[in-house]
């Protein structure tokens, strides 16, 4: 099975700030990547180039497709949602489902009716008489309704509440992934979507800093909660970070020997708000 | 490209208010005038005696086939007024759908909503040229025949109370021929226009703000510079280039039978416009047209036009962000 996304040396500039700087990976098949990065970091320019919003230098293939030249094509195997605000407020409900069911060949309008059938949605509302939460709703009514390869999420719960974020992944989960679909997923609320995720990729300043599967993170780091007489040992295996609680030391460990760790304290798997904390240090110094 | 009259759809939902409303309110507010009109006439003629032109009861006893032609004559050029009035709207609605065309999405952030569906930049801009061609000005056109349509009714009805019978002079207008005359102008109208579509479609998709200034500064200040350089005695543009002929079809020709202005030796102005009713009608006569789509000011200005929606589409694949 050849990768959904295949990119080698991809670099796209601003001006004389490398958005991205010569970035290469590879996305599988089947797999939920979370593209996780502080602001500014590129992410945004990544996700653009994979949906052939913007032109760039390297190469860059999407589902054997150049997105850039091919983007038509491409659409009609990826969907993409960006956070809410989206969606053309003078819209209707019924017009919106009227108009990707006429230009997506791959749409299922009972599919996405029976979706909105579950929500509060009325189909002569426009855009701008529906709450962010029903916005997303339909939004999402009308991407799981698309028989895609590939989803593209950036910052799809932003501004919503916890009940409407929930619901957003567990019908993600539930109602459209499956093995033939790829999702790539970027937010700021990591410990929201940890659970999901099969991938992990980390991008600061433009590279890649990490890119490994969940069970890769969870084999390679540890984290080890220390009292304060042995801290010093843990301090001499060089932690990727440390952090004080309730008067212990809480040590953040890459790809040391467990049973090592095991003599300083109690082990645990680190959270990806934990890592991503740690790996990137010193962003905004 | 098959998917063009769904997108022609999407513009139409998005601008119902510019293309369909305004021609009607437009229209039905000459209408409103036409009723207030034959009110006051009533009034006058009945409380206080006073006759505003010539009285309905004389017309009737002494009318005759001569004076039935020229009311028909009339009649035909309230038909054209009928169809010429909404287009002073039709042009500040067009102005300013192309300036937003491809702005107002960047504006908003919907245009990654549109983007992230299989529809081809170029089937975008076509679409959005295309509503400004012939989408806005054929619903215009239908607004102001329902108009023209309903004023003979109420002329029929207002005359008929007096015993005046209207329809020998209805019968001595030509409402069929001036019905196609009219239709005929919006192809004409649509090539003609097609320079200035494309200009402000170009600044809409480049502009990362304020594209009015962009589309209407540049050319003025243009303008401006050339006839500096030309006091200064510094080489400009002059002579038999006609900057401002150029410019000013890349800004107005959007303007609904702007074509008439057009004389031997370039742009006459609206002189002689309304000179006398033969003459208007003249305009719109299918041999002056169909004389205006073969000439070279036409065709040109359409390839700059066509040349023009080229970039739109170029940049329409490359600009998304805009300066909020």
């Amino acid at each position: 099975m050849s990768a959904i996304v295949h990119a080698r040396n991809l670099a796209k500039r601003y001006g004389a700030t490398k958005a991205l700087d010569s970035v290469s990976f590879d996305i599988e098949a089947g797999r939920i990547v979370g593209l996780i990065g502080p602001n500014g970091a590129g992410k945004t320019t990544a996700l653009k180039a994979i949906l052939g919003l913007t032109d760039y230098e390297g190469e860059l293939k999407v589902l054997g497709l150049d997105p850039h030249r091919q983007r038509t094509q491409l659409m009609e195997h990826v969907c993409f949602i960006a956070d809410v605000a989206v969606l053309p407020r003078w819209l209707r409900v019924r017009e919106a489902i009227e108009f990707v069911a006429g230009v997506h060949p791959r749409f299922s309008r009972e599919k996405c009716l029976a979706f909105l059938s579950h929500t509060n949605i009325g189909h002569d509302k426009r855009v701008r008489e529906l709450s962010k939460g029903m916005i997303v709703q339909l939004h999402l009514a009308l991407v799981m309704a698309i028989d895609a390869k590939l989803l593209v999420l950036d910052e799809p719960t932003l501004g919503l509440d916890i009940l409407y974020r929930k619901a957003f992944y567990e019908s993600l989960l539930s109602d459209y992934f499956d093995e033939q679909k790829t999702i790539i997923v970027t937010t700021h609320q990591v410990e929201e979507i940890e659970h999901i995720l099969t991938d992990l990729m980390f991008i600061q300043n433009g590279k890649v800093v990490l890119a490994a599967t969940m069970d890769e993170v969870g084999d390679r780091y540890a984290e080890v909660m220390v009292n304060p007489d042995k801290a010093d040992a843990a301090r001499a295996l060089k932690p990727l970070n440390e952090r004080q609680v309730f008067g212990k030391s809480i040590f953040l460990f890459d790809g040391v020997d467990r049973a090592r760790l095991a003599g300083l304290g109690e082990l645990h798997k680190p959270s990806v708000a934990d890592l991503f904390v740690a790996t990137m240090k010193g962003t905004y110094a | 490209m098959n998917n063009l009259p769904l997108l022609i759809k999407r513009e139409y939902w998005e601008h119902r208010g510019g293309f369909l409303w305004t021609p009607v309110w437009i229209t039905g507010v000459m209408l409103i005038f036409t009723v207030l009109g034959i009110l006051t006439a009533e009034v006058f003629n009945s409380h206080a005696h006073v006759r505003m032109g010539v009285s309905l009861d004389e017309l009737r006893d002494n009318i005759s086939t001569q004076d039935f032609a020229e009311a028909g004559r009339a009649l035909d050029m309230v038909q054209f007024t009928f169809g010429a009035v909404p287009c002073i709207g039709l042009f500040f609605v067009l102005f300013f759908y192309l300036l937003g065309a491809l702005y107002d999405d960047r504006r908003d952030r919907s245009v990654l909503f549109w983007k992230s569906l299989p529809v081809s930049d170029g089937a975008t801009v076509a679409s959005k040229a295309l509503s400004a061609m012939l989408l806005a000005p054929l619903i215009a056109f239908a607004a102001s025949t329902a108009a023209y349509v309903v004023f003979l009714v109420l002329v029929t009805l207002w005359t008929g109370v007096h015993g005046l019978n209207v329809l020998p002079a209805i019968a001595a207008s030509h409402p069929f021929t001036t019905f196609g005359r009219l239709l005929l102008t919006i192809p004409l109208d649509a090539l003609w226009a097609l320079p200035a579509i494309g200009w402000l479609m170009f600044w809409s998709a480049f502009a990362r703000s304020k594209p009015f200034l962009w589309a209407v500064l540049l050319p003025l200040g243009a303008l401006f510079i050339n006839w500096w350089l030309g006091v200064l005695g510094a080489p400009n543009i002059g002579g038999d280039v006609r900057l401002a002929s150029i410019l000013g079809r890349l800004l107005l020709s959007v303007v609904p039978g702007s074509w008439m202005v057009v004389r031997e030796n370039g742009f006459g102005g609206p002189r002689g416009w309304f000179a006398d009713d033969g003459q208007v009608l003249a305009n719109v006569d299918a041999g002056h047209v169909l004389a205006m789509l073969s000439s070279a000011n036409v065709w040109i200005g359409a390839v700059a036009g066509i040349a023009l929606l080229a970039g739109a589409v170029w940049l329409r694949g490359r600009r998304i962000e805009v300066n909020v």
